[in-house]
Parts: structure tokens; sequence; C-alpha cells
């Protein structure tokens, strides 16, 4: 089913570019493997029947995040020698931990029994997600403009360059 | 075998270790975050995944949007915080930023 083959042709792009944001040493060589990550989500999203969210993926994700990332990378690139060499001793517990955890997830979800429905052609979600986010999810709607409020002015304060000293020392505040 | 649920919750939880490995290993402060951007698709997927295989509304769908916003939001924070960390101290290694410990 070609179906079948576009869920593989995604999940292997993500997984694949997922493994190279973790392996690569260099940090923008992470970050553009991310872009395939982030693709790839969104390429099952869309598989999933979830057309809004593909789209919000693409747009926030790939759009927004992934700049912001790709900036801080950039402001912040250190000459390779000073950034100091990942010894195997922190390596070898954190891949035992990964797949361990991983090991548990996948134990669990080939054992347990979904309760399955037969699933149709996908529909359209914009107009129920829209209706969804008025009524039933108003209330955390509403709170998640305050929390990205509360984001941008606190990232804003956080980066702002450092007030002028007071040199004059009569305790007043330069006026700015 | 057709692709089913169980399928896309293998892919979530394949992304969720890798990004778990990136958290403990990676010691840039940008390229940890990467990994919290991995382990949050990760748990995005499962959403969607069962949204469509158990639940099939929508609900799920919402749930995933308001991660992508709060995902936003911490990028937002996140990288500021490195940013501000990097005027401070010169590096973005999270073990050399320890000023509290001492």
């Amino acid at each position: 089913m070609s179906g079948d083959l576009v869920f593989y042709g995604f999940a292997l792009l993500t997984v694949l570019s997922g493994f190279f944001v973790v392996a690569s040493r260099n940090v923008v060589h992470a970050a553009f493997s991310l872009l395939f990550t982030l693709f790839g989500v969104a390429g099952l999203y869309a598989q999933l029947g979830a057309d809004f969210l593909a789209v919000t993926q693409t747009v926030v994700y790939i759009g927004g995040i992934l700049v912001l990332v790709v900036f801080a990378v950039m402001m912040t690139r250190i000459p390779r020698s000073d950034a100091p060499r990942r010894g195997l001793d922190r390596a070898v517990p954190a891949a035992i931990l990964a797949l361990l955890s991983f090991a548990l997830i996948y134990m669990v979800i080939v054992g347990a029994r979904w309760p399955e429905r037969a699933t149709g052609a996908p529909e359209a979600t914009v107009a129920e997600i829209g209706t969804g986010l008025m009524t039933r999810f108003v209330f955390p709607f509403e709170y998640a403009s305050l929390v990205l409020l509360a984001a941008m002015v606190g990232a804003a304060i956080l980066i702002r360059e450092r007030a002028p000293q007071d040199d004059d020392g009569d305790g007043t505040e330069v006026q700015r | 075998m057709t692709v089913g649920l169980e399928h896309y919750l293998t892919v979530s939880a394949l992304l969720f270790g890798l990004g778990l490995y990136a958290v403990l290993t990676r010691r840039n402060a940008v390229a940890l975050l990467m990994g919290v951007e991995l382990i949050l698709n990760a748990a995005n997927l499962n959403f969607v995944a069962f949204a469509r295989y158990v639940d099939g509304g929508v609900e799920g769908h919402i749930v995933a949007a308001f991660v992508i916003v709060l995902a936003a939001a911490e990028a937002a924070v996140a990288l500021a915080i490195v940013l501000a960390m990097f005027r401070n101290f010169g590096t973005v290694n999270v073990d050399t930023v320890n000023r509290l410990k001492r």
C-alpha cells in the first residue's frame, strides 16, 4: 500500500536525522538535522490525518523555533579548541540508559492491548479544532496567550544589555 | 503488516530515546535544547497517534497544539538564558557554568 510506504519514508527520515542531531559533534550540523527531523514529524502528522498540526509544526517549529536555535548557535560560537571533548565515561552510561528506556517503552507498546477503533479516511480537523479552542479549551487557550506574553517579556529582559553604571555616586539611576 | 498504532508509537519511542541520549551527553546548552525538542516531538506524536487510532476526536490534536505553543515559549526563554550565559561566562558549556555550586 502506498500509504505505508509514505509512513516508512517519513519514519526513516525522522529517526535517521534525529540520530544525526544526537551524534553530530558540530552544533550547526545538528541544527540542520533537526530541520529534517521536525519535517519528518510533520509528515507523520499529515499521515495521521492531523492536517492542522502538520502545518503548525512546519510554521512554528521549522519557521520559528529552528530559526531561534540557528541564531543562538551563530551568536554563541566558540573556537573548536575550547570545546572540551566528550568522554566515553559519560556517553556509555547515557547510551545504556537511553536504550533501556526505549526497550521498556517498546515492551509496553507491543505488550499492551490498545483499544483500537476502526479508522476510516481522515477528515479535515481545522473547523473542529477551532470550535474546540473556543468552547471546551477556551481557558487553556487564553492561558497560553498569557504564557507566551510572559515568555516574550522574560526573554526580552534576560537578553537586555546591562543598565549603565551609576558613575557620579549620587545614588540615582542613570536615565536611559 | 499494515501500518498501525504500534508503528507510530515505536517511532515516538525511538525519538524519545535519542532525545534522552542528547540531553544526557551534550554539554552545549543549545544542543541540549535540541534534545528537549526531540522529546517534546516524541510526546506530541503519541498524542496524535492515539487521537487517530484510539480516541477518534481532535482533543489529542488540541493538546499537541498547546505543547507546540509551550515549546515555542520554552525555546525563546531558554535561548535568551543561553545568550545571557554566553555574555557573562563566555561559554555555553553547561558544565563550566557552576557559580552557584561554589
